[in-house]
């Protein structure tokens, strides 16, 4: 793998994660690497997500969740004692399955992530800045004081990137972006996520599998065990995992024999 | 093919006569629930109208006329002065001028006083709005035959002097400025001290607690709190703050001279502890029906907890929180027994000034009037109750703006 010469940006290593004491996710070891847009496939219930969220520490507000294992950010694992949740979250920003922008103006959505977090340049070029980052720009630079509720999904869902692209994260977490959006809106995303892997690393996770084969650099399969716990069972390439995955489940699970 | 056509003839129409029976006696009776609430409330607000408004007999005791030739209104504030001195014995002008001297007095208050005072005029009888429309050729002939002296005259009862002027003993002169004024106090205290402590509880109770046997007892029991009676809310108030707390209540603490603790400061912090739970828990309701997206959302912008909360969830919550502080808060104003305990003067003709003042509220009075022999009290009380709702009714349209206020910064 040519990858391998970069430097991975997060390093996962022997991940599991628990919710209670129903184990969710078991032994995962994963590498991301700089600028490249990672996705994470598999069927319902293995973990995906789970795995997505403890990147952010996200998993923090559900009652009961825990993990074993590192996740090693810039060589720092993200869950030692001494470091800052919210610190993590602002270098490592998501964007949710559902657009859920804030109920307030376009503007105030892209300024409010930057101002709490101490931003104090000029705000208007940073919204303009970041809403053509997230190719939003044109269709609302005249309007930027409407409630972004009434935007239309898919630009609800670039106001979200946008809103995530403000606070100047190196990292961005997607979760199923694309899922409640329809076939062009969906386009449009991942033409933006192919814009945004030049400065950001991007991963996504993702329910359709040609949505991972277009637009991922990297793929990482994962599955359920027989103890209902999420493996990975295959991470590589994208073009490799899809032309010609090393493994039997991930080859019926690609050519939908399963899942 | 044919026999299945048959079949289904037969049963198409099956049921559907006996369907449209039973639903259109279920329709026809929730209608009916519906007229009864709207009829009973219609005959409320009528008996109390015709309460309020209708045909007095009145008698003055010094006949207006002999004391000026032109109407008192237009008169200058020195006549009216000279007027008083003039009528009234050395003693009682004495009095008066000790409580509030004629000199600072406005015009309209001069002709107040010289109306009270001197012209005295008594209700003998005082009719309803119905037999006061049907039947004025009864009044007038009473009137001719019974009081010869008297005048018949049309009286709204709630009329702005009503409003504008203090209690008094006498039906006639009497005002429901010291009640309202009372009300209006205790009210807005109240919400003062019960509106944010009841928030800090829900914000609490909802975002921080971690749900263990001891935040549910504590949820358990604050629903439970809501459904006490509230004398005992009264006891209560009683025994911790008008007696306990008697140090802080009378204003002794910063020096006032009031020898007990029966003041406004104690019936609002009864009234907070009775409505607080209806806050806590329908600001509880309103804070849990955020969605979740936004405030993960939030989180994931890297802002605290704390800034979550006071940009996104708060803000969203509002609109329900604040439903719940109007009925606290209508609660709380048409609450009669837990005053009563803490220690309202049931007649006090001096405006309440603050938080240490002796008080009463309109509910009280209302009660006070209607236990009252004289058939005129039963007019007072009636236009109290109006000034009563629309007080009510003011209050409700406020917070009602101010929740469409919110309402419309979540809305597209």
């Amino acid at each position: 793998m040519t990858e391998n010469k970069n430097q991975p940006i997060i390093t996962v290593k022997d991940l599991s994660i628990f919710y209670k004491t129903f184990r969710a996710v078991k032994n995962v070891d994963l590498e991301i690497f700089e600028n490249k847009i990672t996705a994470i496939i598999g069927p319902s219930g293995c973990g995906k997500s789970t795995v997505l969220r403890s990147f952010n520490r996200m998993n923090d507000f559900i009652p009961g969740a825990s993990i074993q294992g590192n996740i090693l950010f810039h060589d720092k694992n993200i869950y030692d004692e001494d470091v800052d949740p919210v610190q993590v979250r602002r270098m490592i920003g998501m964007v949710f399955q559902k657009p859920n922008p804030f109920p307030k103006s376009i503007y105030e959505n892209i300024a409010w992530g930057a101002k709490m977090n101490g931003y104090s340049g000029n705000m208007d070029d940073l919204v303009e800045k970041t809403l053509q980052d997230a190719a939003l720009w044109d269709e609302v630079k005249d309007e930027l004081n409407k409630n972004a509720l009434s935007l239309s999904g898919g630009q609800q869902q670039r106001l979200c990137i946008a809103r995530a692209l403000a606070v100047k994260p190196e990292i961005i977490l997607m979760d199923e972006p694309c899922s409640a959006l329809d076939p062009i809106a969906t386009l449009k995303i991942e033409d933006l996520m192919r814009e945004l892997s030049h400065n950001y690393s991007i991963i996504i996770v993702t329910h359709n599998m040609q949505q991972a084969a277009r637009a991922s650099d990297m793929t990482a399969f994962f599955t359920m065990d027989e103890d209902r716990a999420g493996v990975m069972v295959e991470y590589g390439l994208t073009t490799q995992i899809f032309t010609n995955p090393k493994n039997k489940q991930t080859e019926d699970y690609i050519t939908g024999r399963f899942g | 093919m044919n026999k299945n056509n048959s079949v289904f003839k037969s049963q198409a129409q099956g049921n559907l006569k006996k369907r449209h029976r039973v639903s259109k006696i279920w329709r026809n009776s929730f209608f009916l629930s519906t007229t009864i609430g709207i009829f009973s409330l219609v005959i409320l607000l009528f008996s109390i109208i015709n309460q309020a408004f209708g045909y007095v007999i009145v008698e003055n005791k010094v006949d207006p006329a002999s004391l000026s030739s032109i109407p008192l209104k237009s008169l200058e504030r020195e006549e009216l002065i000279s007027i008083l001195q003039e009528n009234l014995s050395k003693n009682r002008f004495k009095t008066i001028q000790r409580d509030n001297p004629v000199e600072e007095l406005k015009r309209s208050e001069l002709v107040g006083l010289v109306t009270s005072e001197i012209i005295k005029p008594t209700t003998l009888k005082s009719y309803f709005l119905i037999p006061s429309l049907t039947n004025k050729a009864e009044i007038i002939r009473t009137q001719q035959d019974e009081f010869p002296n008297a005048v018949v005259q049309f009286r709204s009862w709630i009329s702005l002097s009503f409003l504008s002027d203090p209690l008094s003993t006498n039906p006639d002169t009497t005002g429901i400025r010291t009640a309202l004024i009372g009300s209006l106090w205790i009210i807005v205290v109240t919400v003062i001290i019960a509106f944010p402590i009841g928030i800090g509880a829900a914000i609490y109770l909802e975002e921080y607690s971690s749900n263990n046997w001891l935040s549910r007892i504590i949820k358990t029991n604050i629903d439970n709190l809501a459904g006490i009676p509230s004398i005992v809310y009264g006891l209560l108030g009683l025994a911790i703050f008008v007696r306990g707390l008697n140090l802080i209540t009378s204003g002794a603490f910063i020096g006032i001279d009031q020898s007990n603790g029966r003041t406004i400061l104690s019936a609002a912090l009864t009234m907070s502890l009775l409505i607080l739970p209806l806050i806590i828990i329908n600001a509880q309701e309103a804070i849990r029906a955020v969605p979740s997206s936004l405030r993960q959302a939030s989180y994931g912008l890297g802002a605290t907890r704390l800034q979550t909360i006071w940009y996104h969830v708060l803000p969203a919550a509002m609109p329900g929180i604040l439903t719940g502080t109007i009925l606290a808060v209508s609660r709380a104003i048409g609450e009669t027994a837990p005053l009563i305990l803490v220690g309202a003067s049931s007649f006090i003709n001096k405006d309440p000034s603050g938080l240490f003042s002796n008080f009463t509220v309109l509910p009280i009075q209302i009660y006070n009037w209607t236990t009252r022999p004289q058939a005129e009290f039963r007019n007072v009380a009636a236009a109290s109750i109006l000034v009563l709702l629309i007080v009510l009714l003011t209050l409700n349209t406020a917070a009602i703006l101010l929740r469409n206020h919110f309402s419309k910064n979540k809305a597209a």
